[in-house]
């Protein structure tokens, strides 16, 4: 039955109309400061994406841009302020019971950011995964388990498994634990999966092959990941969309090519002409622009970018523009995209 | 060699530079790097040995780099390579287990190896600073940074309040953060404006060179571009030189004249950064080079470098390379590559042994390669010599 698992990525869901994972305005705020001075941090606001079947979705942003706190919150590690989470069209907040609660876990595991943390050094690589299966797929016998095991560690290069399951995670190089990571959320017949900069702790030279290794899951397992990276190379490398964010909020959000190919929002044309191309000639182009992190500590409205946008007019001084659609399946945050003219902030 | 504790393992093996196996091939570094008389730091045959519990290992093997003044020298790698090691060497900040068993370290003319703390006070911040990778824990979290460039001042004999407090403006206005963050302390700076008043702090006295360990890359694109660019505009303004550390080999792309790539503690190729990225001589430099995904242009599926960073306690008969390369030959399990010199580049790969890609062979480098054939002999002697040492 292990087989047929490999082979059948679980069935397209009978409601196609409801996306695989969605957000609806969802928020998260932090309270910082002490009862004299409390203030709000604004980390998620009102961000509303969703993920398909059988899509990787890049969410890509600057360190302080929310991303990894959205991440968080679908992975039930925080609760959302305000705003839904639906994940095949149920609602998170109405998973209660232990059993919904530990389906969603393994529906949607997560792979961290730090593969030298994230796996326990004092029991053999094995140990992970087979306390997952036991967890989550407890109809299995423990030959079973054991087979499932080696078939997730061959899915994602680690061969032979049966000697790579025995090994302790010191013996693996970070690429190589890294792949344990995601074959420990393979295990679990997952349909999406949150990877939190998966790669970016990894050297370049091995980078790529954990790329590959997530276009292949989404091409041969037909899962889904989220993946959330700062290095938006890597994202047009390996995604299907799209998404930026700037100060807990969607700048922009489209088909990676799309976006990429025809930036809408000032913020994504700042991202892509900071992005150091050995390939390209040397240009002139955001020196203006020093990186300052957004102020998201009881924010005014307006647009969080007007500070650092070399094309604010009044009112971004005052409305937070709204996500809209400017091409199909291409939206973005930004009034004076919005109002039609062209915008040329950063190249 | 002072440096060097009389029990250490190894240490025996290393009498001194003059007696290494392959110091030919350091003076031919010299060659190359050498061009004027302006070179200010001159490192050679740099040995830098770890005492593991199970033996040594050798994170930093012979390496041979020249800096003249005024330039931007990258240096890449992967973690492991021996690229932080190295700058730790040349700036003499070693400690614990790591210790320079051989080579020289030559700045300004004056040797760094085996100065007192109090000689090296002297040349430090004022002669030669350097960046860290991480500027929270470079500053101390509980002074300002301005009492922080105090110190700094102070310990170099700048005593007037006046004078320090113009300075530390002048040097904070540079780097492009107003001086009222003088009174600012470490946690009230974003990561960009922290590196930036690392950077601020080691320009205080206008030293001659600058090392910096991966000063960006705690930072994301937007603030580690316009570093860089700053970087470089005082660089060329103020004349210092620069030794820039770096695992992105995209980063140093525009900015370095000359670049080093290194892999398992010896230099792998080193040469102008602009001939290095468009025609890249050794596999592993155009593995790098493609291990990265473009942003424009069209999407090509890259393969990156199979099998994992080099070991270093491991014992390498041949190439350090070979068990990841795409081009590896029967040869290159056994005989050690030396430096080989090919169209005003070093690149350490049997596949240039005879000149470019084996092509084009003179009687020069007939000659140099019998001459190498030898060296690396004596070499691979020496190397398992110093390994099985308990």
């Amino acid at each position: 039955m292990t087989e047929q698992a490999a082979a059948s990525p679980g069935p397209v869901t009978a409601d196609t109309a409801e996306p695989l994972l969605r957000t609806d305005a969802l928020s998260k705020h932090f309270k910082i400061g002490n009862t004299l001075s409390r203030r709000t941090l604004h980390a998620v606001d009102d961000v509303s994406l969703t993920i398909g079947e059988r899509q990787i979705v890049a969410l890509a942003g600057e360190s302080g841009s929310g991303k990894s706190t959205i991440a968080r919150l679908l992975a039930r590690i925080y609760k959302p302020t305000s705003g839904e989470i639906y994940f095949l069209g149920k609602p998170l907040s109405r998973m209660h019971s232990r059993p919904d609660r530990l389906k969603y876990a393994s529906e949607a595991p997560m792979v961290f950011q730090d593969p030298f943390a994230s796996i326990n050094p004092v029991f053999r690589i094995s140990h992970g995964v087979l306390r997952a299966l036991k967890l989550h797929r407890p109809e299995l016998s423990e030959q079973e388990r054991y087979a499932e095991a080696r078939r997730v560690f061959e899915v994602v290069g680690l061969v032979p498994a049966d000697q790579a399951l025995q090994r302790y995670p010191h013996e693996l190089s970070g690429g190589q634990r890294q792949r344990v990571g995601f074959a420990q959320a393979l295990a679990m017949r997952p349909r999406l999966i949150i990877a939190d900069e998966p790669v970016s702790m990894l050297d370049v030279s091995i980078r790529i092959g954990l790329l590959n290794l997530m276009a292949q899951l989404r091409d041969e397992q037909g899962v889904s990941i989220l993946y959330i990276t700062h290095d938006i190379a890597s994202a047009r490398y390996v995604a299907d969309r799209l998404i930026v964010m700037y100060a807990g909020q969607i700048a922009e959000a489209g088909p990676v090519e799309e976006v990429l190919a025809n930036p809408r929002h000032p913020y994504t044309q700042l991202l892509v002409s900071a992005v150091p191309d050995p390939r390209a000639q040397p240009h002139v182009g955001a020196e203006t622009d020093r990186g300052e992190p957004p102020k998201v500590i009881d924010p005014t409205p307006g647009c969080r970018f007007r500070w650092r946008c070399p094309l604010a007019i009044d009112i971004c001084q005052t409305v937070t523009p709204e996500l809209t659609q400017l091409a199909p399946d291409h939206d973005a945050a930004c009034h004076v995209a919005q109002s039609g003219a062209e915008v040329r902030a950063f190249s | 060699m002072s440096s060097v504790p009389a029990d250490f393992p190894g240490s025996t093996a290393f009498p001194g530079s003059t007696a290494f196996p392959g110091s030919t091939v350091a003076s031919r570094a010299a060659d190359l790097a050498a061009t004027d008389s302006a070179v200010m730091l001159e490192v050679r045959d740099l040995t830098v040995t770890y005492a593991m519990e199970h033996g040594t290992v050798t994170a930093v093997d012979q390496v041979s780099l020249d800096v003249d003044s005024g330039e931007f020298v990258g240096i890449v790698g992967e973690s492991g390579c021996g690229k932080s090691t190295l700058l730790f060497a040349i700036a003499q900040l070693l400690g614990g287990p790591a210790a320079i068993t051989g080579g020289s370290v030559r700045f300004k003319g004056r040797s760094l190896v085996g100065l007192t703390d109090k000689q090296l006070a002297a040349v430090r911040w004022k002669d030669l600073s350097v960046v860290m990778q991480s500027a929270m824990n470079a500053l101390n979290p509980v002074k300002s940074i301005g009492s922080q460039f105090k110190d700094a001042m102070r310990a170099h004999g700048v005593r007037s309040p006046q004078e320090i407090a113009e300075r530390s403006a002048e040097v904070l206005k540079m780097v492009g953060i107003d001086p009222t963050h003088l009174n600012s302390y470490p946690h009230q700076l974003s990561g960009g404006m922290r590196q930036r008043s690392m950077i601020a702090m080691a320009m205080l006295f206008t030293p001659d060179l600058i090392i910096m360990d991966e000063p960006t890359s705690a930072l994301d694109v937007v603030a580690q571009r316009s570093l860089m660019v700053q970087i470089k505009e005082l660089q060329q303004q103020l004349g210092f030189a620069v030794i820039f550390v770096t695992h992105d080999m995209s980063l140093v792309s525009h900015f370095s004249d000359r670049l080093m790539v290194m892999y398992a503690g010896q230099v792998a190729e080193l040469g102008r950064t602009r001939d290095v990225f468009d025609d890249p001589l050794h596999p592993y430099s155009r593995g790098l080079l493609e291990a990265f995904p473009s942003i424009r242009g069209p999407k090509i599926r890259l393969t990156g470098i199979p099998g994992s960073p080099p070991d270093l306690s491991l014992e390498y008969h041949g190439c350090r390379f070979a068990p990841r390369c795409p081009r590896v030959m029967e040869r290159c399990q056994t005989t050690p590559p030396e430096l080989y010199r090919v169209d005003g580049r070093l690149v350490r790969c049997l596949l240039h042994e005879h000149g470019r890609d084996s092509a084009g062979i003179d009687s020069a480098g007939i000659d140099s390669a019998a001459n190498d054939t030898a060296e690396s002999e004596t070499k691979a002697e020496t190397d398992q010599d110093v390994r099985s040492e308990p």
